[in-house]
């Protein structure tokens, strides 16, 4: 065990593994954190909280991680690159584990110049990739970056995320060989829609056996409406929506588009669980918190399995 | 070059309101070559500030001169016999021009006409496009000839990240991605092996981060 | 054909409407003009092939000069014509004429002449 996470310890005994994921408030409302949490409670392994989110400033991600330890949850603390140089990254993951946070995923960070604060300065001292590197150094060397001794090393499965729909194609699985080779434990990756082209990336994933060293959690985001699908579709970099979701949505009742959404969501849950090198969910529920569990029963996930 | 941009006229009225004898001053570096402080764009601003002078009733007061470069006291000091005759001197160089200037002239009134916006180069007349962010550490060589501090916006040494999309930026769709397009010319080359090694962290020692720069060439000095 | 056109215009003649400089529009104003003019040939009958187009880019780039320092950026266009176009050019003349005259003088002249 690296950190003893629930999170690990589920994927380690070999369970397809469900991860959930909660934006802090745009504010320190406490009880939004814990409005929010509870309705995650019980139906996912860990909760990713996400670290200024789309470069929006948010309550900071280590606290909502730690309210979210303090109602009972597992958190997934995420820190983008965008916002501290290597210093600050690496004080950070130590005051996080000091406060019982287990898991971290490591991001780039979303440019700010579509965020809330446009005219700031962004860091990127540190890529996401050398990011993993530096966690994996302070966790297994119990060093810091500039090789001297941690005073208290952090115990902590550390994640990366993929996102294979971003451009070029062909160079997706090798950077995913990157960050796993460079100390991601467990992946999280962008939200799935374009199922032939998953299939794909986790093919060229499996041949070079990434998936035995390497936890992957395929990323699944319901879609609320026709409205949601169209501006993913044209607005959101990176972003695969294909003609026939838009198309399946379109061919119901407004009314009834969310809840084809959250079928759309558990069909592709039940192939992930059948595809080979797919060891979880993320479900990304955004703004949607509430209707996770929906989808997370529907798959037939539930009850989630007790590892000890 | 270090190429720049005009400040816009209103700045550049606000900064010369009240001061009667005002210099437009060129240079004939690399600003002569991006077109905005030459010779030639001394004459546009100066001839500009006179119709703006000579709109509000007031004696125009604006006068030329381009020096060799601003970014040598050498060609300073070509100013010395004047430039205690004006109540401003706007200086359209690179940011260097304004602070030799200054430092030469401790008495002055110096501003800047122009913002320094980048080291680059002309894709065509009249396009300039970054390629160079004055790291201190060289390493184009690495990824294609192409150089991801400068040219991705996240300076990401592997990238590229999740947000490039159809060959560009998450930024804008009229940005390209660097990363796409190294990836792609490394392929070319048959070396897209060696971007899947891990590139360890940049040390930024040698960039503006481990503070002001200066370079000392022993066997140049004298 | 003997056409009449207002005669407190001043010609001056270029090779190609390609050799008019910033500085020259500049230049008219700060002596006191109170209107500029080009008069290119067509679009796409450029001897040297792009000059029109040039010029009227230059004659953009004054307008938005004067614009921000306060003054009708109306007081310069760009026409195009054809040199086998007698009647044309005397017609621009007296539009742009009509056009100055309700501008009136121009505020770099007025202030010169107060």
């Amino acid at each position: 065990m690296k950190a003893g996470s629930n999170l690990e310890k589920v994927l380690a005994a070999g369970h397809f593994a469900v991860t959930g994921e909660l934006g802090p408030p745009m504010g320190n409302n406490v009880e939004e954190v814990r409005h929010k949490a509870g309705f995650l409670k019980g139906i996912v392994e860990s909760v990713n909280i996400t670290d200024n989110q789309t470069a929006v400033v948010r309550m900071a991600s280590w606290a909502a991680c730690k309210i979210l330890i303090d109602e009972g949850l597992e958190p997934n603390y995420q820190m983008v690159c965008r916002d501290r140089n290597r210093l600050a990254l690496m004080a950070d993951i130590l005051g996080a584990t000091a406060l019982g946070i287990k898991n971290v995923l490591c991001l780039s960070g979303d440019h700010q110049r579509f965020g809330s604060h446009p005219e700031s300065k962004n860091v990127y001292d540190l890529d996401s990739v050398q990011l993993l590197a530096a966690f994996q150094k302070m966790r297994d060397e119990k060093k810091f970056l500039n090789d001297k001794d941690l005073d208290g090393a952090p115990e902590i499965f550390i994640g990366a995320a993929s996102n294979p729909f971003a451009d070029p194609f062909e160079f997706r699985v090798p950077r995913l060989a990157k960050k796993i080779a460079a100390g991601a434990d467990f992946v999280q990756t962008q939200c799935i829609y374009n199922m032939d082209k998953f299939r794909e990336f986790m093919k060229r994933a499996v041949d070079k056996g990434l998936h035995e060293k390497c936890y992957i959690l395929a990323g699944v985001t319901p879609m609320k409406s026709v409205g949601m699908a169209n501006y993913m579709a044209k607005f959101v970099p990176g972003m695969d929506v294909p003609a026939d979701i838009v198309k399946r949505l379109k061919g119901v009742d407004k009314k009834e588009q969310a809840a084809e959404g959250i079928k759309i969501a558990i069909e592709q849950i039940e192939e992930f669980k059948e595809l080979e090198g797919v060891s979880g969910v993320h479900v990304m529920a955004i703004e949607w918190e509430h209707r996770a569990k929906e989808i997370i029963e529907g798959a037939g996930l539930l009850p989630r399995p007790e590892v000890d | 070059m270090i190429v720049g941009d005009s400040k816009p006229l209103e700045e550049i009225l606000a900064m010369i309101e009240g001061r009667e004898k005002v210099l437009v001053l060129g240079c004939r570096g690399c600003v002569t070559v991006c077109n905005v402080g030459g010779e030639k764009e001394v004459g546009i601003l100066a001839s500009t500030l006179r119709i703006a002078r000579k709109k509000n009733g007031q004696a125009p007061g604006i006068e030329e001169m381009t020096l060799e470069r601003q970014c040598d006291p050498e060609y300073i000091e070509e100013l010395a016999e004047v430039a205690e005759n004006y109540d401003a001197i706007i200086s359209i160089a690179c940011g260097v021009g304004p602070q030799f200037v200054s430092e030469r002239f401790p008495g002055a009134r110096v501003f800047p006409g122009i913002n320094t916006t980048f080291i680059g180069g002309a894709l065509e007349h009249g396009v300039w496009t970054e390629r160079c962010q004055s790291c201190g550490n060289c390493l184009v060589h690495n990824f294609g000839g192409l150089c991801p501090i400068a040219r991705c916006s996240k300076s990401l040494m592997n990238g590229p990240c999740g947000g490039s999309a159809s060959g560009n930026c998450e930024i804008s769709p009229d940005v390209p991605c660097v990363w796409d397009q190294i990836v792609k010319k490394m392929d070319a080359m048959g070396r897209l092996d060696e971007l899947e090694q891990v590139w360890p962290n940049k040390n930024w020692l040698t960039a503006r981060d481990g503070g002001p720069r200066q370079r000392v060439r022993e066997d140049l000095k004298q | 054909m003997r056409l009449q056109y207002p005669t407190d215009i001043r010609v001056i003649q270029l090779p190609c409407s390609g050799r008019v400089d910033i500085l020259h529009l500049l230049k008219a104003f700060e002596d006191g003009a109170d209107g500029v003019y080009v008069a290119g040939c067509m679009e796409g009958d450029c001897h040297f092939l792009t000059g029109n187009y040039k010029a009227r880019r230059k004659v953009e780039y004054v307008k938005k000069v004067l614009e921000s320092l306060g003054i009708e950026p109306e007081r310069i266009e760009m026409y195009n014509m054809s040199s086998a176009e007698g009647p044309r050019f005397a017609q621009v003349a007296n539009e742009f004429t009509e056009r100055i005259a309700e501008l009136g003088p121009s505020p770099v002249a007025k202030a010169k002449a107060a």
